[in-house]
């Protein structure tokens, strides 16, 4: 098996960062917060966080937030639930949530819930599951899901459960690995996931392995590293990830780098692009690719970030005094 | 960057440079005039300009709604209104010519069709350029949904457009599924043309089998297929499939000791020290709002009001296959030979069983010390006699009777399942097909639990066929060998424990002399039968002692049925960590475990992470509290192991030979275990 070119990815999204002249790098302008946070988690996954300048990130982050609380992707546009959440996940990566308003931010989320418990991605109203998950992970990385109706937040998810077991973006929508990603997500992290047919989804999810060992996101397509990580991580939180071939799963995406120059790809020799390459990666740390760090499959950012988030207060005692003792 | 080749690196050219320049400069224009909200004609041009180059610059279509709200927020002229939002439409089309994948776009014609001004018909004519392009476009198939609703197009006029597209290309899953989509609405409400639903669906197979015939091995019809099997076959209301004490048996119960010698059956005993003994219902499927307004209990020692029943669940949904009670033994002042009948009714099931109180015999019998290791050795079990053995497996006639008929649908039912059995045996003997041989399997079993539900039926099942089947496809398809080894487990599970006979040969009677919170010593040995899965609970509610040592188990989800289980080895399985136990949480008889030689703390990845209670999925309260867990020496990585063990009172446990074990866990163990005599066959003090 080929074997994960550490040191060249992590050159690759540096080279990524600082590449501002090409039209490409301005057609993606309006997604450098999404990008900031795929290039720095999968450099965190890697090993490799320490190579940039937190301060710097940081403070850029912190100048794409807009007046009403929530942050666009990059500085000066829209704000919009997609850029806030990436936002919030690059300041978890170091550990800087304090930095945030948290009661401002988390009115701006709470903000857009609908009537029906369903959220919309900014203010002009677009509804969509995807946001649904971005609210409910947000909020509780913030430790705020009570700002929002959680019960119809659930409802409005489980509405859009379809009779394969997957979910779509709306009632009656399509099941689609990403979407399915999102719904799953929403449903971990709500502790709800009683509403998933595990077996159904788990089959259909399992399907989406195609003989070259890639992953796709719906029946007949194509297989595209990307959905290494929404099938994945979404077989991960129903426990039936078993039943794929990891090995296989593993070789093809080890396949799509880059191993001239870094990267990864969807498929094996076309153009890398940091999204990918966070995918990648991720995928392989979800399959315990030995070196990787451990990614949370529901928020999906590094395990000891979410633990640091959830169980930060415990302290570990070094010492221990009397204690029953074992007879040999 | 979906599809596009990898080229050589080389420095950025200068076209690149020179249009990046020109797009950048466009951008700076368009941020200047929406930072100054300038909505005049000219700044309109730069944005629609911007979004033709790159149509995923969301803000400027926010822009455009703002310009749009504010220029025609005096104008009243419709032609005028219409002038201006039809311009926003032409702006999207072209947009989505560029990329019709673009949320932002698709979003923007929705907000404008939701103004009321613009023509739907002509939306249903772009769609149909758009969805001929690209058949399988959801953005397009949702759009779709969104102006038919509009128009308040019937359903059936959109289930004719998805027969369409299906007859143009049956490999379109969209299609698949819009289809699914309607045809569950319809058959709802009962639409006039899609009743009765038995020819309706009959249909469906005739026009789903016309695909699969033509291309086997495209998924898309099979999944339709897969969703026509199961509107065949789905339970309707949920039915009481078993309960403990059984139907039809006579327990006997004593309080803690052991029982002597005269009793006819050690199925059917139960001991306490608590004077109460549980009452489990099993059913057919997971259902909400057990209590005594649903469940009626008659026995002469409880009030059926008083009763509290518990769902057998480890998420807090309020929902459960099995559910519990306690009800109380009979009273001792009366004669202790006499047997008091219990009846139990809920919906049109019901169970009756006798109860009585047997002698208490404090010179123990046979019965050992509580203190006594069990030993999980073949020499500690010997063959069961087995004239004083019946357990009581479930026959769904004798357990309840189901008073609703339904002789037509279940006539029905059996003819098609029958048709597509023969059809699809048929198919495979020409061909060699992964997912028609699954669906066969899949068939062949809705079949058998079809039968096993009539009564007096005296087909065979076809359980041997449907093991090949998975057996088969383990091979064929090795990729997802391991869901078909699941499956293969399950009906191999089945297969075991449904009949009195096979049953019996897995029933071992444990040791010469026993402690006494095991009143029943019969051991189930499912051990080494290579099960990756477990199931078929409905007829091992009666289990208190169980071996599924030696298999290949990553999950015991449904255990938490088994509320009499005392004793209970999981060694040698490929139990990956503490949250995948969460089911022995419930089981609060339990006093021996062994799940030594597992792979508990060997994987950096925890696939139950999130099906166990913790605060990542808000499914503990307030009160949880970390720090309750963290002892003298104690790392935080064994949180998961004291929420299974903190409720338990494990007199035996095993944990040896997992990768979390050194001799700081075992100290943990001891800690959070007060009540442990044996740890890994070393005596605590």
């Amino acid at each position: 098996m080929e074997k994960l070119e550490v040191e060249k990815h992590a050159q690759y999204i540096l080279s990524v960062e600082k590449r501002k002249d090409d039209f490409e790098s301005v057609v993606m302008e309006h997604l450098r917060m999404n990008g900031a946070y795929w290039g720095l988690t999968t450099l965190d996954l890697l090993g490799k966080l320490e190579i940039v300048d937190k301060d710097e990130v940081v403070s850029w982050v912190m100048s794409c937030q807009h007046e009403s609380g929530g942050f666009g992707g990059n500085v000066g546009h829209d704000p919009h639930i997609l850029y806030t959440l990436s936002a919030v996940q690059v300041l978890a990566l170091f550990d800087k949530l304090d930095v945030l308003d948290i009661d401002k931010l988390s009115n701006y989320i709470a903000s857009l819930q609908n009537e029906d418990g369903s959220f919309s991605g900014d203010m002009w109203g677009e509804v969509d599951t995807r946001f649904s998950y971005i609210a409910i992970c947000c909020l509780s990385l913030l430790h705020r899901l009570d700002k929002i109706n959680v019960e119809k937040a659930v409802n409005y998810v489980v509405s859009c459960k379809n009779l394969d077991g997957g979910f779509g973006s709306i009632p009656g929508g399509e099941s689609h690995a990403g979407q399915i990603f999102c719904c799953v997500g929403a449903l971990a992290i709500t502790g709800s996931l009683h509403h998933v047919d595990k077996d159904l989804l788990g089959w259909w999810l399992c399907e989406r392995q195609v003989k070259s060992g890639g992953l796709n996101g719906r029946p007949e397509k194509l297989p595209d590293v990307c959905y290494s990580w929404w099938v994945l991580s979404s077989l991960i939180m129903i426990d039936r990830v078993h039943w794929i071939d990891k090995e296989k799963l593993a070789r093809f995406i080890l396949d799509c780098q880059d191993k001239e120059n870094g990267g990864i790809s969807d498929r094996p020799d076309d153009a890398v692009d940091v999204f990918h390459t966070y995918f990648g990666v991720a995928g392989l740390s979800l399959l315990e690719y030995p070196g990787l760090k451990a990614i949370d499959p529901a928020y999906a950012l590094p395990v000891h970030v979410v633990n640091r988030i959830f169980f930060g207060q415990m302290k570990t005692c070094p010492t221990q005094q009397s204690s029953p003792r074992l007879q040999h | 960057m979906h599809g596009r080749p990898r080229k050589p690196q080389k420095p950025v050219d200068d076209a690149s440079i020179a249009k990046a320049a020109k797009l950048r400069v466009l951008q700076a224009q368009f941020f200047q005039n929406h930072h100054d909200k300038i909505y005049a004609k000219e700044a309109l041009e730069i944005s629609a300009k911007l979004l033709e180059t790159n149509p995923e610059a969301y803000t400027a279509w926010n822009y455009r709604k703002l310009a749009v709200e504010h220029n025609l927020r005096s104008e009243t002229d419709p032609d005028a209104i219409k002038a201006v939002l039809d311009e926003e439409l032409r702006v999207v089309e072209s947009a989505l010519r560029r990329n019709f994948k673009c949320y932002g776009a698709w979003h923007h014609r929705k907000w404008v069709l939701n103004k009321g001004y613009s023509s739907v018909d002509h939306e249903f004519r772009l769609l149909d350029q758009f969805q001929k392009a690209d058949s399988r476009n959801f953005h397009a198939w949702s759009y779709r949904r969104f102006v038919a609703a509009l128009k308040n197009m019937s359903e059936e006029e959109e289930l004719k457009y998805t027969t369409d597209m299906i007859e143009t290309n049956f490999s379109n899953y969209s299609a698949w599924h819009n289809r699914s989509v309607l045809l569950s609405h319809l058959l709802k409400q009962k639409i006039e043309g899609f009743t009765p639903r038995e020819k309706v669906l009959t249909e469906e197979y005739e026009l789903v089998h016309q695909a699969l015939f033509t291309d086997p091995d495209d998924q898309s019809g099979w999944f339709y297929h897969f969703w026509l099997l199961d509107q065949t076959v789905t339970p309707g209301a949920p039915v009481l499939v078993s309960s403990w004490p059984a139907h039809g048996s006579d327990l006997f119960v004593s309080f803690k000791g052991n029982l002597d010698g005269g009793v006819s059956s050690s199925f059917t005993s139960f001991c306490s020290d608590k004077g109460a003994f549980p009452l489990i219902i099993y059913f057919n499927q997971s259902v909400g709002g057990i209590n005594s307004s649903t469940v009626t209990v008659k026995h002469l020692f409880d009030k059926n009001e008083d009763l509290i029943w518990v769902p057998l669940a480890t998420n807090n949904s309020g929902n459960a296959q099995a559910w519990v009670t306690f009800l109380r033994f009979p009273d001792v002042k009366d004669d202790s030979l006499k047997a008091y009948p219990v009846e139990v009714k809920v919906g049109h099931s019901q169970c009756a069983f006798t109860v009585s109180l047997r002698s208490i015999d404090s010179k123990h019998g046979e019965g050992g010390s509580d203190m006594e290791m069990i030993v999980w050795k073949d020499d500690s079990f010997h063959a069961s006699e087995p004239l004083l053995l019946s357990p009581p497996v479930v026959s769904l006639d004798q357990a309840t009777t189901n008073k609703e008929p339904e002789q037509i649908d279940s006539r029905w039912h059996e003819e098609t399942l029958a048709n597509e059995i023969a059809l699809f045996q048929e198919l495979l003997s020409e061909i060699n097909c992964k997912i028609g041989k699954l669906t066969l399997a899949r068939l062949l079993r809705a079949h058998d639990k079809m039968i096993y539900k009539m009564p007096f039926a005296d087909e065979k099942t076809h359980s041997k066929e449907v093991l090949d089947l998975f057996s088969d496809l383990m091979k064929l398809d090795p990729s997802h060998s391991r869901y078909y080894k699941d499956e293969h487990s399950l009906v191999l599970m089945e297969q075991v424990v449904s009949n009195r006979e096979s049953l019996l040969t897995y029933c071992w009677k444990y040791g010469e002399a026993h402690p006494s919170y095991l009143c029943n010593p019969i051991c189930l040995r499912l051990s080494k039968l290579s099960l990756s899965r477990i199931g078929s609970f409905e007829n091992l509610l009666w289990v208190q002692m169980l071996d599924l040592s030696h298999n290949e188990l990553w999950s015991i989800e449904g255990l938490e049925a088994m509320q009499l289980l005392s004793c209970l080895n999981l060694s040698n399985n490929k139990l990956r960590s503490f949250t995948a136990l969460e089911p022995l949480k419930l089981l609060k008889s339990l006093k021996v475990l062994n799940i030594s030689y597992n792979e508990i703390g060997a994987h950096s990845i925890d696939t139950s992470r999130y099906l166990f209670s913790s605060p990542l999925s808000h499914t503990v309260g307030d009160d949880w509290n970390i720090d309750a867990y963290v002892t003298d020496g104690v790392k935080m990585n064994y949180w998961e192991a004291a929420v299974i063990f903190k409720g338990l009172y494990l007199t035996q446990l095993d944990v040896v030979g997992n990768a979390i074990v050194d001799e700081k866990f075992n100290l943990f163990l001891t800690h959070i275990l007060p009540s442990l005599v044996w740890l890994d066959g070393d005596r605590v003090y």
